[in-house]
């Protein structure tokens, strides 16, 4: 059986934090009594027009640019014509052909196009009315209807659903950290949806894709993904075709449920939005919104891995909140002469431990380690005047109580014995004492040598550092 | 108080600045007369309100008839159809509140075409309007509540909505002046659309005085219609004198055998009119005008399709078949809701829309009115105004053309290649004949087209015009014979 | 020109019923309506742009400042059926 690679694309809408809906004043709400919010425009009236939020067109344009996307010199917004009961107009003013942000990148996952639009109300489908002839019914609030969303849609560049997973969380942090959305997935702020289909690995065509929907959560979105691909696998294994259709996951039963009704595909009749005129953002608009944009995860990975010469998950989970990162940047540049690499190891190892083991809240910004502090410690334990066993000893007084390090290793004496030749000296001593292990050492036997470095850390009170006392063991037994 | 509603809205209201007459008088007698309403010129009639404190304003205490297209909060608004039959808008249109603001206050709300479309006014789901002039005939549509009341004496003058021809169509069946401005001069906020990229507010009076002084209160930038700009200066009343220097041109491709013979006189007479005036008469190529039907009857159901979408039943008006699942709901709804001219355009306007047909149809008919706004504006460059007859007939009687969508679109095919183009033009009353088959004289429209934004150059030029056609005085206008009392053709 | 099937398929996009009697009627009147405004299919149109916007405007958009919304009362006045402070609707129907 020809092995089957999976191709993954994502769609996400992203409900933009303005303090108005996109074509009229009235303000965002969210779990607010029903259409408290809306006014004769987002009910769609007889007569009314649009009129587009500046906001939202700029929150847009910073997307865009921290998504690396070309931006249209002119765009223009078209009508997306159904009728649902959540779409007033019967239409859904969106983009068409001419989008506002074009084709672009993030990470290692290409954007095809991000474009502006409003969104739906909420629908809430109450049961049988008890009338005698009622049927089920839907009640419809209006508040959420007109919301700003940017639709963000990437190229099938996913090859796994964990991938998947992990840059929509890049995605997420990425937008959060631009301060334009919310992006919370369990409010509704953040969607994401998935296309996936599968072909022969090696082959450049696309199989037939299916959308799939109604994850609410990282971890959800990968596991429909995988029970999609699951399904399409088996399915095309067995010789079957694979049918464009819309499917909902529900994360509790794992099931996926067909949404493909009798009648055919939306046409949605597009064309040129008459009510409203182009958008232009020209030069100035253009360098405002690069301007906004902080830096972002992407391009902190980036250069912490190709600068600072981190792995790239140690980068990945030190870049991924800003306020660790400048932590983590803070502790680099105090402690001068250590290596970043080992700056960021204590950061994301040593102390995320400690501060799990002390039960504290928040990360390393929000503890009693002030940056000074553990710039000081680390180069206390690479300059070796502390073992870096008495460093962790350090660290967690630190968690405890804050303060100095120094000071901590005075108060709790554990500078190491004087110099290198002082411990040479208590090593040759210990070595001298034992000649059995010496013995034993020299004839091979690595194990033997844990009773001399035993016998140098009762001399040296602990204080030794570990690796250091076996080098001078060797060292000094040939 | 008869004599009062003799006067122009420009004399009534100079005396009512003036306090010569009073404003809640003034009003009180166009209450009365519109109660006399016998051409179901009206469908909503406002209480006659209590004695106003002075209203200031160039159109302090003038009386407005307001086409039932345009929302007023407080009361009925139908657009002449039964899916918004007991709509209450909670808003009011912004060309009604800038009238209001200017001192006028409504007066009614007119009967017109459900939802704009038609040229003669039968396609109302309140009963056809009659023209004032003979009552057996159409008043012409798709304003031809607001024309008959101000043809017919009952109304000083009254606002419309124009997309293809809705203003200076029924204004030249019922011989007043109609004017439809540049697209964008006005807020289109609150007019219940049809064609968005083609509908246009404008006044309708007696005379270009009156029209003048409407437009000049209802222009402007709306910050809640992202397409208006409003008029550059303004607008001030007309008073030149003669058309020396001004020249007109006749486009050759707007000649047709299918323009009545009457018509046709009066055409050339104005003509010869325009040249005593010292204007220069000069022939002009539109050579796409002709295609402006077929493309506007793309273009137009298209947009329409879109825009009464929203008539489902959800939110307001007209609901049926709730009892049933949500598609009979819309579908009994829309289909009892909506006239048969409604839903022959909305079936024409979603076919053009529709996946596979979008680039032959609406793609190719905006092509087509790129085009003729090329012609206009290479026509500009050698003459001031495009001149044609309004129509191609006089008022045609009631039930005459129903039976046959096709011919009755062709009654705009003079007016509506200035709507695709976006450009002002004027209809005024420039002389009677009689219909083909025989019978009592009818009005005649003359239409005066300018370029965009050219308003005070057309009004001025219109005034003059208007000054020696002498209509008022000549013809036995029905508005100075009485509340609404047929004149000739009794 | 156009037939009973696509007289149909357009009807169901734009949520009309027409009987049978209807749709025979509109099949021909569209037809005829299709028939004049085909003329412009023909008529060689190769590299003009069509106009999407007639007045040449760009940017046009408002402040991201709240307005006063209307109270729930005013929003339900007019709808058929309100209920709990929303708009009653039927549900869609199932699918089989």
């Amino acid at each position: 059986m020809t092995e089957l690679e999976a191709v993954i694309g994502l769609e996400i809408h992203v409900q933009l934090a303005t303090k108005t809906k996109m074509f009229c004043g009235c303000e965002l709400s969210f779990g607010d009594e029903p259409n408290t919010h809306t006014c004769p425009i987002c009910l769609a009236h007889p007569g009314v027009l649009p009129v587009p939020n500046e906001q939202a067109i700029r929150y847009a344009l910073q997307i865009g640019a921290a998504l690396e996307c070309e931006i249209a010199p002119r765009s223009i917004f078209h009508r997306k014509q159904y009728f649902y009961p959540d779409s007033p107009k019967a239409y859904q003013i969106s983009q068409y052909d001419i989008p506002i942000c074009g084709a672009g990148r993030l990470g290692q996952v290409r954007i095809h196009r991000a474009h502006l639009e409003e969104d739906a109300a909420k629908t809430i489908h109450v049961g049988d009315s008890g009338r005698i002839h009622g049927s089920a019914a839907s009640l419809v609030d209006f508040n959420r209807g007109g919301t700003p969303l940017v639709e963000i849609v990437t190229e099938p560049d996913l090859r796994d659903a964990a991938e998947a997973a992990e840059w929509a969380r890049l995605l997420r942090e990425t937008v959060r950290q631009l301060g334009v959305s919310d992006v919370n997935m369990e409010e509704g702020s953040l969607r994401v949806d998935a296309n996936v289909s599968v072909r022969p690995a090696g082959s450049q065509e696309l199989g037939t894709k299916t959308e799939l929907k109604n994850m609410n959560s990282f971890r959800f979105l990968q596991r429909g993904i995988e029970a999609e691909l699951e399904r399409q696998r088996e399915l095309v294994g067995a010789g079957g075709t694979v049918e464009q259709e819309t499917l909902h996951f529900d994360p509790a039963s794992g099931h996926l449920t067909s949404l493909r009704s009798k009648e055919e595909a939306h046409d949605y009749r597009y064309f040129p939005e008459p009510d409203l005129v182009p958008i232009v953002p020209g030069e100035e608009m253009l360098r405002e919104a690069r301007e906004a944009l902080p830096e972002l995860p992407a391009a902190r990975i980036e250069r912490y891995v190709s600068e600072l010469g981190l792995a790239d998950d140690v980068a990945a989970t030190l870049a991924a909140d800003p306020e660790t990162a400048a932590y983590f940047e803070q502790v680099d540049t105090d402690a001068a002469e250590v290596e970043p690499k080992v700056v960021a190891n204590w950061v994301t190892g040593e102390l995320t431990a400690a501060l799990r083991e002390a039960g504290a809240e928040g990360g390393a910004a929000e503890s009693k380690v002030t940056p000074a502090a553990l710039a000081e410690l680390v180069t206390l334990v690479a300059r070796k005047t502390i073992s870096h066993g008495s460093g962790k000893t350090v660290l967690a007084a630190l968690v405890a109580e804050g303060g100095d390090a120094e000071a901590i290793v005075e108060r709790e004496g554990l500078a190491m014995e004087g110099d290198g030749d002082e411990l040479a000296a208590i090593v040759a001593q210990a070595i001298a004492a034992d000649p059995a292990a010496a013995e034993q050492i020299r004839a091979g036997n690595g194990k033997a040598i844990g009773a001399i470095v035993g016998a140098v850390m009762r001399e040296t009170k602990g204080r030794a550092d570990g690796g250091e006392v076996n080098r001078l063991i060797r060292e000094q037994l040939g | 108080m008869a004599g009062v509603l003799d006067l122009s809205v420009a004399e009534a209201a100079a005396r009512i600045a003036a306090t010569e007459l009073s404003a809640a008088e003034y009003f009180a007698a166009w209450h009365e007369a519109a109660l006399g309403d016998e051409l179901n010129a009206y469908l909503f009639q406002v209480d006659h309100p209590a004695a106003q404190q002075a209203i200031d304003g160039p159109l302090g205490g003038i009386p407005v008839a307001v086409k039932d297209i345009f929302t007023t909060a407080g009361s009925p608004t139908t657009a002449g159809s039964r899916i918004l039959e007991g709509y209450q808008p909670p808003y009011t249109a912004t060309a009604v509140r800038r009238l209001d603001a200017a001192g006028a206050r409504v007066l009614g709300k007119t009967n017109m075409d459900e939802f704009a479309m038609g040229s003669s006014n039968e396609n109302s789901a309140y009963g056809p309007v009659l023209n004032p002039w003979d009552r057996g005939r159409v008043p012409g549509g798709s304003s031809g509540g607001s024309a008959a009341a101000v043809a017919g004496g009952l109304a000083p003058c009254a606002l419309g909505t124009d997309t293809g021809g809705s203003i200076r169509q029924p204004a030249s069946l019922c011989g007043i002046v109609g004017l439809k401005p540049t697209y964008g001069a006005i807020s289109r906020y609150g007019m219940i659309a049809f064609a968005s990229s083609l509908d246009q507010c404008g006044p309708l009076t007696r005379d270009v005085t009156d029209a003048a002084l409407l437009l000049a209160a209802l222009e402007g930038r709306d910050s809640c219609d992202s397409t208006s700009v409003g008029i550059e200066g303004g607008i001030v009343a007309p008073s030149r004198e003669d058309l020396s220097g001004l020249r007109f041109g006749v486009p050759r491709e707007l000649a047709r055998d299918a323009v009545d013979a009457g018509v046709r006189e009066v055409f050339e007479a104005t003509l010869k009119r325009i040249e005593g005036l010292g204007g220069e008469i000069t022939e002009v190529g539109l050579p796409n005008a002709e295609h402006g039907i077929s493309a506007y009857y793309v273009i137009a159901p298209a947009e329409a399709s879109s825009n009464l979408a929203r008539y489902d039943g959800v939110r307001y008006g007209m609901r049926a078949g709730g009892d049933g699942d949500l598609l009979e709901m819309y579908e009994t709804t829309r289909s009892q809701g909506f006239g048969d001219e409604v839903k022959r355009r909305i079936m024409l306007g979603t076919y053009a829309l529709s996946s596979g047909y979008y680039d032959a149809y609406y793609g190719q008919a905006q092509k087509v009115r790129t085009r003729i706004a090329e012609d206009f504006r290479a026509a500009f460059a050698e003459v001031d105004f495009v001149v044609t007859p309004t129509s191609p007939s006089v008022a045609f009687g009631l039930g005459e053309k129903t039976d046959d969508p096709l011919a009755m679109y062709l009654n705009d095919f003079f007016t509506v290649p200035m709507s695709l183009a976006g450009i002002p033009a004027i209809s005024l009353p420039a002389g009677l004949a009689a219909p083909e088959g025989g019978g009592p004289q009818l009005p005649v429209g003359f239409q005066i087209a300018a370029p965009a934004f050219a308003e005070q150059k057309l009004l001025e030029a219109s005034f003059a015009l208007e000054q020696a056609v002498g209509f008022a005085a000549s013809a036995p206008v029905p508005y100075l014979m009485g509340n609404g009392e047929v004149g000739a053709g009794d | 020109m156009i037939d009973r099937e696509q007289v149909l398929h357009v009807a169901r996009l734009a949520r009309l019923r027409l009987s049978d009697q209807e749709v025979e009627k509109m099949a021909g009147e569209l037809s005829g309506i299709l028939e004049h405004v085909d003329r412009i299919g023909s008529l060689d149109l190769e590299g003009v742009e069509p106009t999407s916007h007639v007045v040449a405007l760009e940017n046009v958009w408002r402040a991201d400042e709240p307005r006063p919304s209307l109270p729930q009362a005013v929003a339900l006045a007019n709808a058929p059926e309100p209920q709990d402070g929303a708009f009653r609707v039927p549900s869609p129907q199932a699918d089989a």
